[in-house]
């Protein structure tokens, strides 16, 4: 592929994924209020378009119409930049994801990722490194947290900040060790190849199982232990103490308005995407699923993305069923939590899943 | 030439980062450009083909040890930095210092540079490899990896009893 | 392809502005950050020449071609821990003396 193509082909995909990606934002929220509605007994939006389809869209008209406010004595350079540095870092970490193996248009083979490279003789390359750069994206996210409560100059904001942050930094070491099993059975950091490890089935001495070759059956710790500290991660209930809009001053965008305040919003559910994708990457078999014969070709190209997008959205109803379900933890059971019970299950579930690997070797 | 365009242009970002790390008086301004110095450097590092350095360097640094920097600016609420007699002194005394360590420095690295040649841009296959790092760090340099392990394990008791108050 | 020796001046340019902070600044914090500078200069010359001795392979047996990425990782673990450590006695000094100035922090007790 020479380079013409490629670059039309990257500012084809982001164009692509950025819409989609943010379509995807504005109606989850659509979906929440939704289904919070109706898991307590009431009807959620209806008024704007059939169903209310069309509250996203009144919301951000709302949300771009609203004076933008800057109150007196704020940092003005931090505060500016505090919600953009979230939105942009929560956004980077989908240039590493794949959404599906490979398509064809018009004789130009492409990989459905971003930053997936198709080189000369019809190979692909993906990122070697992809899950590591997550992880990096992840954390450098803070700052836009941090920074946003202490530029705000606003006691609420700075307490909130403080309670984000260390709650950010301590439930990251249980995210990123809860993934090292994951690496151990598949061997690589690049994230189209942790799904084709996963293609298949399960042989167990010598005879297929039928179960698919996915990591969640020997990862079921691990996999909790992930979605436990990612919740915690994108501040969602029962671990949304930065927010916990019913008990304490809102958190670090307390002072925030208008687009400011909406790109914190889309931060938080661009992430929400990232963790629900790589839950679907690393243990539910990323696009691989039950073969299906007999729907037409274009059926069959397109089946991966949708065993993929089906996938997603799981996660994604998830994190809303979870929200009508559970209760807030408390700010020291959350850090005991997280230090005294997910850090040593992730220390403990390496060990093991290592002496199984080793046996195995 | 564009790897040389490149270096030159985070090489500049890096050192005006931590020139703007000195003529900063807020330790949160220091703070964030050290952050911007780690990342360029952490591009510099995919300069030279070392991507499993370059994304430790920003989940480590930049993710891990520059937050820890900021919470501490926020927890304690620190203001701009004061002038005292002491960075009078340290004006006259370490300038003059830095400028002979900085010209050593150079004098060596510029005398020396004509036995060493050029780094190549290497492509990921063989360099950066996490595979190959790894089979070092766990073969080679495994004694002295066991003793980091040691050595983090003292610091975070070190650090729980500091933090302790005292009753 | 970039001579070596401008990575290494780049390198002396970082590790001696951080000098130069450390001497400087009088605040406790910016100081502790001058410090990881420094290191992170010398990372830089670290990764350099384990690119250059990738590129330039020797016979000498004693030159382990990507040893000085697997340095680099050393001194991250040691930034860590002087962090965790260093930022716990800078809370405790700020506890009892209220200042982060070093020049108020002149007796040889917390």
């Amino acid at each position: 592929m020479d380079t013409k193509t490629f670059i039309i082909a990257a500012v084809i995909k982001i164009a692509l994924v950025v819409f989609i990606m943010l379509t995807g934002v504005a109606y989850t929220t659509w979906l929440e209020r939704k289904l919070i509605g109706r898991i307590q007994n009431r009807w959620g939006p209806t008024r704007v378009g059939p169903f209310g389809l069309l509250q996203p869209l009144a919301d951000g008209v709302k949300f771009i119409l609203k004076e933008d406010l800057l109150p007196d004595y704020v940092h003005k350079g931090l505060f500016i930049l505090a919600p953009m540095l979230a939105l942009v870092m929560s956004l980077i970490s989908i240039a590493v994801i794949p959404f599906g193996e490979t398509i064809t248009i018009a004789g130009h083979t492409t990989a459905l990722q971003i930053s997936g490279i198709t080189h000369a003789g019809g190979g692909i390359s993906d990122i070697n490194i992809g899950l590591l750069i997550i992880l990096g994206v992840t954390s450098i996210g803070v700052y836009g947290v941090a920074l946003a409560g202490w530029s705000s100059n606003s006691k609420y904001s700075l307490l909130g900040s403080l309670r984000a942050s260390a709650q950010m930094i301590s439930y990251e070491l249980a995210l990123g060790l809860s993934l090292v099993g994951i690496l151990l059975l598949s061997g690589t950091l690049s994230l189209r190849e942790i799904v084709f490890s996963q293609s298949g089935n399960w042989v167990l001495g010598g005879h297929d199982t039928h179960v698919p070759h996915w990591f969640i059956f020997p990862q079921i710790v691990g996999f909790f232990i992930y979605l436990l500290a990612a919740y915690a991660e994108t501040n969602r209930i029962p671990f949304d103490m930065p927010e916990a809009e019913t008990e304490l001053v809102a958190g670090y965008h307390t002072e925030y308005s208008s687009m400011k305040f909406a790109m914190f919003f889309m931060a938080e559910y661009v992430n929400m995407f990232t963790v629900a994708c790589l839950a679907t990457l690393l243990f539910f078999g990323g696009w691989h699923g039950p073969h299906l014969g007999f729907l037409p070709p274009i059926g069959q190209a397109l089946l991966p993305v949708v065993y993929f997008a089906a996938k997603v959205f799981f996660f994604i109803f998830l994190y809303i069923w979870i929200r009508g379900t559970l209760p807030r933890f408390r700010y020291d059971q959350l850090m005991a939590f997280g230090w005294k019970f997910l850090l040593p299950l992730a220390i403990a579930n390496i060990i093991v899943t290592s002496l199984i690997v080793a046996w195995g070797a | 030439m564009v790897h040389q365009v490149l270096f030159i242009v985070f090489g500049l970002i890096c050192v005006a980062g931590a020139i703007n790390l000195l003529v900063q008086r807020h330790p949160i301004s220091s703070a964030l450009s050290l952050v911007v110095v780690m990342a360029s450097l952490a591009l510099i590092y995919l300069l030279l083909g070392a991507e499993f350095v370059a994304a430790i360097q920003v989940i480590v640094y930049a993710g891990a040890i520059m937050v820890l920097f900021v919470f501490v600016i926020m927890l304690l609420n620190a203001g701009a930095e004061e002038r005292t007699r002491g960075s009078r002194m340290a004006l006259i005394v370490g300038v003059p210092g830095v400028i002979i360590l900085a010209g050593t420095v150079g004098w060596m690295l510029v005398s020396g540079s004509g036995r060493l040649g050029g780094v190549n841009l290497v492509g990921p296959s063989s360099f950066g490899e996490t595979h190959a790092i790894a089979r070092l760090l766990f073969k080679e340099f495994l004694l002295p990896f066991e003793i980091t392990s040691v050595l983090i394990l003292i610091a975070i008791m070190g650090a729980v009893v500091l933090g302790k108050r005292e009753n | 392809m970039v001579p070596l020796s401008w990575y290494l001046i780049l390198s002396g340019i970082l590790f001696s502005l951080g000098v130069l902070g450390f001497l400087l600044k009088r605040n406790i914090i910016t100081i502790f950050m001058s410090i990881e500078l420094m290191l992170n200069a010398v990372n830089l010359s670290f990764v350099a020449f384990a690119n250059y001795w990738h590129t330039h392979p020797v016979a000498d047996k004693s030159i382990v071609p990507l040893s000085g990425q697997v340095f680099v990782f050393f001194v991250m673990v040691v930034a860590a821990a002087e962090a965790a450590v260093g930022l716990a006695i800078i809370i405790a000094v700020f506890r009892t003396r209220e200042t982060l100035n070093v020049d108020r922090v002149n007796l040889l007790k917390l």
